[in-house]
């Protein structure tokens, strides 16, 4: 990083607040180091470490064609949602082509063996159970895309940057959204007509959205 | 380790280990060289000797020491140094063994190995029942890869954090290297540990197979809240969002906070840099959090409002509960223990004294407390702890004992700083169902027969 780069004063207090003092992360070791060898006799060439710096200067700047290049993730409010579109029928095609080897014609997970070095490929379509939640209760549910993932983007986001496991971040952006469309609309969570781009696809509400709770686990006494 | 551009560091090591070899002082009344050794193999007796060196050591080109110190880096190693089951003699007592070598080879009568599922989406399982205290040898550290091990060039490694922070910036791995370093010793856990034992439990499951997705050691690397510092976190930055440089790009989303506590981006692993499979040339470290959120191979950091809600924190490593909720973010460790011994598949002698013995650990800070039961949980006996007990790392309990040829049950039962004590496999079914995925912390038990055959008790 250059001297040349300045900081403004927010970043300075905000740094300043999270690392508990305007020295630095370190200060507190640093001034704990200090404080234990001068607390006792030091021979006379032998001295206390210097403060360190507020900022040690190291890395280089990231650029903004940099950053977009590696940002690539999408989010439930849409942040990395590129251009383009797909349809579940032109979904159909891309599945076909690039993912019913694995996992099934109809999305059902892993037909006969898989592959040598390559664990089953798991089922993604299927709304049972339709009522409830019951996945704590019934270790014979079968999780899928339609039945427990609580974003379409997440779907968008794993498809485009991990799918297909051979050739993973192979897909261009409208196969991404048409097999995307697809997935939603064999799971009846979409018209089997509906179009998804980067205003649709945020738009979905997946059937397990309200299903999940934040960790409530603290320790102590009480298993939760 | 990178090369320290200023002192050379690199090559000043590598050559005083080849130097030491050949000039370190020789135990008194044993000096042995290899060019003791060359000259021994004219006669017969040397002949037997070298009969028992590995192949690779009989070669004198390979194995020439060099005349003057070297200026560069010596060529690559030419032996590891691998021992012979078929070469150990009668009496070691009457002949020189093999001589030094590049690696140090466990003995031929010690073969611990992981166990491999074998895809690249899988686990391989540290063998618990063969290790002794509370360190996993880097070479047994257990696996989860989601497509492989990635294998980087550490020349080109970089580190981007982006996101809600003042200066967007890359990290070389020497960037890494020289900031302030620290190093700690903790455990870590795959939060899906214990899956097998819990959902297809066999009667014939070792520790290994039972909860093998667990190690503890000492990490190096830079703490995270130093780059934090470095690229100034924005107001209104609440998570950071952390990506491999891996086939399946795996991400995971965790709170600033924890990020600022003792997170550290850590290069190496008990004293030597990543091996591959556990995240070279660096990774995140987040001491007392599952598995899975330690971002092996990490290539990028994104400082956010929120949670990404990726793959992994949706439909995967999300706890579904008995309640018909899923509990997501269960970052942090349960309490938890496993006696390795006895267990499964040894035997025991009656009415000798052995010890009853295994690790345990808490994501929430230190063991205090290990109780042992050999009667199904009806009595409890408290275990000695190894001393240090360290914070977020595996702490190994004692208790002698001698068996008197009864069936028994055996069980060890954690207890953590904040009074959190493991629970039963029924207390466990009834909270978190039977069809929960992730974070297996009951109690495990191992059932001695009244033949000495120890079993898993995997329904007690």
């Amino acid at each position: 990083m250059s001297a040349a780069r300045t900081r403004c004063l927010t970043c300075l207090v905000v740094s300043a607040l999270l690392a508990g003092c305007d020295r630095g992360p370190l200060a507190d070791r640093a001034t704990r180091t200090q404080r234990v060898s001068g607390s006792s006799r030091l021979p006379s060439n032998v001295h206390a470490a210097p403060a360190l710096p507020v900022h040690f200067g190291v890395g280089r700047a990231a650029t903004p064609a940099e950053i977009a290049g590696w940002d690539v993730d999408v989010t439930p409010d849409g942040h990395g949602l590129p251009p383009g579109s797909g349809t579940p029928t032109q979904g159909a095609q891309v599945f076909a082509a690039k993912c019913a080897a694995c996992h099934g014609p109809a999305g059902e997970g892993q037909v006969g063996a898989a592959p040598a070095g390559v664990p089953p490929a798991p089922k993604l379509i299927g709304r049972d159970p339709r009522d409830g939640f019951p996945f704590g209760q019934d270790p014979k549910l079968v999780k899928t895309v339609g039945n427990y993932w609580p974003y379409a983007t997440t779907v968008f986001d794993y498809v485009r940057r991990t799918m297909p496991l051979t050739a993973p971040g192979s897909l261009t952006n409208n196969e991404v959204y048409a097999v995307v469309a697809f997935l939603l609309a064999q799971n009846e969570i979409i018209d089997a007509n509906a179009a998804m781009d980067s205003a649709s696809l945020v738009a979905v509400k997946m059937p397990a959205r309200d299903k999940f709770v934040p960790d409530d686990r603290k320790g102590g006494a009480t298993f939760r | 380790m990178h090369e320290d551009e200023t002192t050379g560091h690199r090559s000043a090591d590598s050559t005083s280990g080849t130097l030491a070899s050949d000039s370190a002082p020789e135990p008194r009344g044993r000096r042995i060289t290899r060019r003791g050794l060359m000259t021994a193999a004219a006669a017969s007796a040397g002949a037997a000797i070298l009969a028992r060196l590995p192949a690779e050591a009989q070669s004198p080109a390979g194995r020439a020491a060099p005349a003057t110190p070297p200026t560069q880096a010596p060529s690559p190693p030419q032996t590891t140094g691998a021992f012979d089951l078929a070469s150990v003699p009668a009496d070691p007592t009457r002949a020189p063994g093999p001589p030094t070598s590049t690696l140090g080879a466990r003995s031929p009568f010690e073969t611990p190995v992981r166990a491999p599922v074998g895809v690249i989406s899988g686990s391989s399982y540290t063998p618990l029942q063969d290790l002794a205290g509370t360190l996993t040898p880097s070479d047994l550290v257990f696996e989860r890869h989601h497509a492989g091990v990635a294998l980087i060039d550490p020349a080109k490694y970089e580190l981007l954090i982006h996101g809600l922070v003042e200066l967007p910036t890359v990290f070389t791995l020497d960037d890494l290297q020289r900031l302030p370093n620290v190093s700690r010793t903790c455990f870590l856990e795959c939060s899906g540990n214990g899956r097998g034992a819990f959902k297809t439990p066999k009667r014939e499951m070792s520790p290994q197979a039972i909860d093998g997705l667990t190690s503890n050691g000492e990490w190096t690397g830079v703490p995270l809240a130093v780059l934090f510092h470095e690229v100034g976190v924005r107001r209104g930055a609440s998570w950071f969002r952390a990506e491999g440089g891996d086939a399946s790009r795996l991400s995971r989303s965790v709170p600033v906070e924890k990020g600022l506590a003792d997170a550290m981006i850590a290069f190496a692993f008990n004293g030597e840099p990543l091996r591959p499979a556990n995240g070279y040339p660096a990774r995140l470290l987040l001491p007392g959090y599952e598995g899975n959120a330690n971002i092996k191979w990490l290539r990028r950091i994104e400082l956010a409002d929120g949670p990404g809600m990726f793959r992994d924190e949706t439909s995967k490593y999300t706890d579904p509960l008995a309640n018909g909720t899923a509990r997501q973010f269960s970052l942090v460790m349960d309490a938890k223990s496993i006696i390795t011994a006895p267990a499964h598949p040894g035997r025991l002698t009656p009415n000798v004294w052995t010890q009853i013995t295994g690790i345990a650990w808490t994501g929430r800070g230190k063991i205090v407390r290990v109780d042992v039961s050999t009667d199904g949980g009806a009595s409890w006996l408290v275990t000695e702890l190894q001393e240090p007990v360290l914070s977020l790392a595996h702490t190994r309990f004692r208790l002698p004992w001698k068996w008197d040829g009864k069936r028994a049950v055996l069980m060890s039962r954690a207890v953590d700083e904040t009074g959190a004590i493991q629970p039963t496999l029924a207390e466990f079914r009834a909270k978190r169902g039977a069809g929960t995925d992730y974070h297996f912390s009951y109690i495990r038990a191992w059932v001695v027969e009244a033949d000495g055959q120890v079993f898993f008790g995997a329904d007690l």
